[in-house]
């Protein structure tokens, strides 16, 4: 009996230690949590919003690729704020801010964002940045499509050929490219060679390399991940002297303030401004992975812009007909 | 695989920055120790009063906290997540994206398993010691006391189920913590199970490996503290 009670006591005590090395752990993250904010607010009292935290949802692209630690690290530093970055993919990131669950949403798909905007949603909408679409696959490349200079007539081939093609089928902005691209194309995808992921870009690329599949890919996160896959760009996109319509243009658009009171707009439109000043393209521009541009930077011109930014088709209300 | 062969030096190197995974260790540990603490102090009672008491409807509701045992983690994420985004009823807290977040949807995942194993001890117990204890002439109040008292390794051990499964589970915590690293790599609601989700989505299946081993030690660590009680006075 006495020995089981010590060794109960021994069990208790390690329970005990466990309890109190966990609790220390949370004890010293609160303590650096209070420390960030306690030099925060000391370095940056007069900008107001030190201490604060930007929500913002995002793609997968803009994160995997590591280039949003490196323009948010600096921005951070220079307000004493925390940007909390959340990778969702287009579509779930533009549904977070419309529940005002975010406060600024960096996303790339144009039609995407044009109804987010014209629903009220989101305001004082920047261009920031581009890239382009590559349509990768295998070496081998069964389909015959290397080199084509249209991206309809090589999704064509793809479907032609019966070759897997692997979709993100996840609402995103490659997504909603891939889909526009089906429609030009005037194929309705679908069968035995036509597989839905529901995944991200980089799962996406990781099954398309084992399965010897198709894809269409941001050059950025094909880029960033080359080394770790085996699909090579068989039909470039316009930064090789591809088809326009594989172009990828990212935006960044503050959530309305107007429709949702909760959401930070001051810290939000701080953000907007420091992704499209100089120094946070110039950020755009050098950002390399393996020695290659992922990103390249859209919103300075020197040329006269009158014009905030209107969604296609849009007419001010009024003006109906 | 190549990824396997290539993770044994991997383990050696640890090819992370410490700040980053202690960071994500403490995320995890202080969610899960949270949300299994508060779900300890509603299970309990909650246990107790079932365990003593007879009412209508009593097999039902335990077979209702059975069932929530294998309540899928993701649905308890959507829900919660619904129930404190802006537009739910919780939303003026806003505490979307953040631990508090990822401690309530823990809790909902912890606390089933927590009440089901506790009772299921404390019921086990009751039937010997109630009789032993009219036999001997003992009170109510000294036959709960000495319940307690029984059960405590049961209970110790439905905790540490608990654990078990809130720190190794993703589905919620993913939806409504969000996955968030600052960009000095210190982690905010990002766990070892959602890192290692984020690792595999970008085909670092060597680094996500490794992760994994942190993970498995951890969980271990727990199970080994359960066997090592079960051994004593066993599961019933």
């Amino acid at each position: 009996m006495s020995m089981r009670a010590q060794r109960r006591r021994e069990f208790l005590a390690t329970l005990g230690a466990g309890a109190v090395v966990g609790l220390a752990g949370c004890a010293s993250m609160r303590g650096l949590e209070a420390d960030g904010t306690a030099e925060a607010s000391s370095s940056g009292e007069e900008a107001g919003v030190a201490g604060e935290t930007l929500t913002l949802t995002t793609t997968t692209s803009t994160y995997d690729t590591g280039l949003l630690d490196e323009l948010n690290a600096p921005f951070g530093a220079m307000y004493g704020v925390t940007v909390d970055a959340v990778a969702q993919g287009t579509g779930a990131a533009l549904e977070t801010a419309r529940a005002g669950d975010s406060d600024v949403v960096m996303v790339h798909a144009r039609s995407l964002e044009d109804e987010f905007m014209q629903n009220g949603y989101g305001v004082n909408r920047r261009d920031l940045m581009f890239n382009d679409f590559v349509i990768v696959g295998p070496r081998a490349d069964p389909a015959g499509i290397e080199g084509m200079e249209s991206a309809t007539e090589a999704f064509a081939a793809v479907a032609d050929s019966g070759a897997t093609f692997f979709s993100r089928g996840d609402n995103s902005g490659t997504y909603t490219k891939e889909l526009a691209l089906w429609d030009a194309a005037t194929i309705d995808p679908g069968g035995e060679w036509y597989l839905e992921t529901g995944q991200g870009m980089g799962s996406v690329l990781t099954m398309a390399t084992q399965q010897d599949g198709y894809t269409l890919a941001d050059r950025g996160t094909y880029l960033s991940m080359k080394a770790d896959i085996d699909l090579t760009i068989l039909v470039q996109g316009p930064i090789e002297g591809g088809p326009e319509l594989l172009s990828n243009p990212y935006g960044v658009i503050a959530v309305n303030p107007a429709v949702h009171d909760t959401v930070n707009y001051d810290l939000a439109m701080a953000y907007i401004g420091y992704l499209t000043s100089p120094a946070a393209q110039k950020t755009i521009e050098n950002y390399e992975v393996n020695g290659e541009q992922l990103f390249y930077p859209e919103a300075l011109s020197a040329d006269p812009n009158f014009q905030q930014y209107v969604p296609d088709g849009w007419r001010p209300s009024g003006s109906e007909d | 695989m190549a990824a396997l062969t290539s993770t044994l030096p991997l383990l050696l190197e640890f090819p992370f920055e410490t700040l980053y995974v202690t960071s994500i260790i403490r995320v995890s540990l202080y969610v899960s120790i949270i949300a299994v603490v508060v779900s300890t102090l509603v299970s309990l009672p909650v246990a107790f009063v079932m365990g003593f008491t007879e009412f209508r409807g009593k097999q039902f509701f335990t077979s209702v906290i059975n069932t929530g045992m294998g309540f899928p983690s993701v649905v308890v994420g959507l829900l919660v997540l619904l129930l404190l985004s802006n537009q739910g009823p919780l939303g003026g807290l806003d505490l979307v994206f953040t631990k508090e977040a990822m401690i309530m949807s823990q809790f909902v995942l912890a606390t089933p398993p927590i009440t089901a194993i506790s009772l299921a001890s404390i019921t086990s117990v009751e039937t010997r010691v109630r009789d032993a204890g009219h036999v001997l002439g003992g009170t109510k109040i000294d036959v709960a006391l000495l319940t307690l008292k029984e059960a405590r390794n049961g209970i110790a051990t439905a905790i540490l189920a608990g654990f078990g499964r809130a720190i190794s589970e993703i589905g919620s915590v993913l939806i409504v913590g969000g996955n968030i690293a600052g960009a000095d790599g210190v982690s905010r609601t990002r766990t070892l199970t959602t890192a290692i989700r984020l690792e595999a989505r970008q085909g670092r299946y060597d680094t996500a490996i490794v992760l994994g081993a942190v993970l498995i030690v951890l969980v271990l660590v727990v199970n080994g503290i359960v066997i090592r009680l079960g051994g004593q006075e066993g599961l019933r």
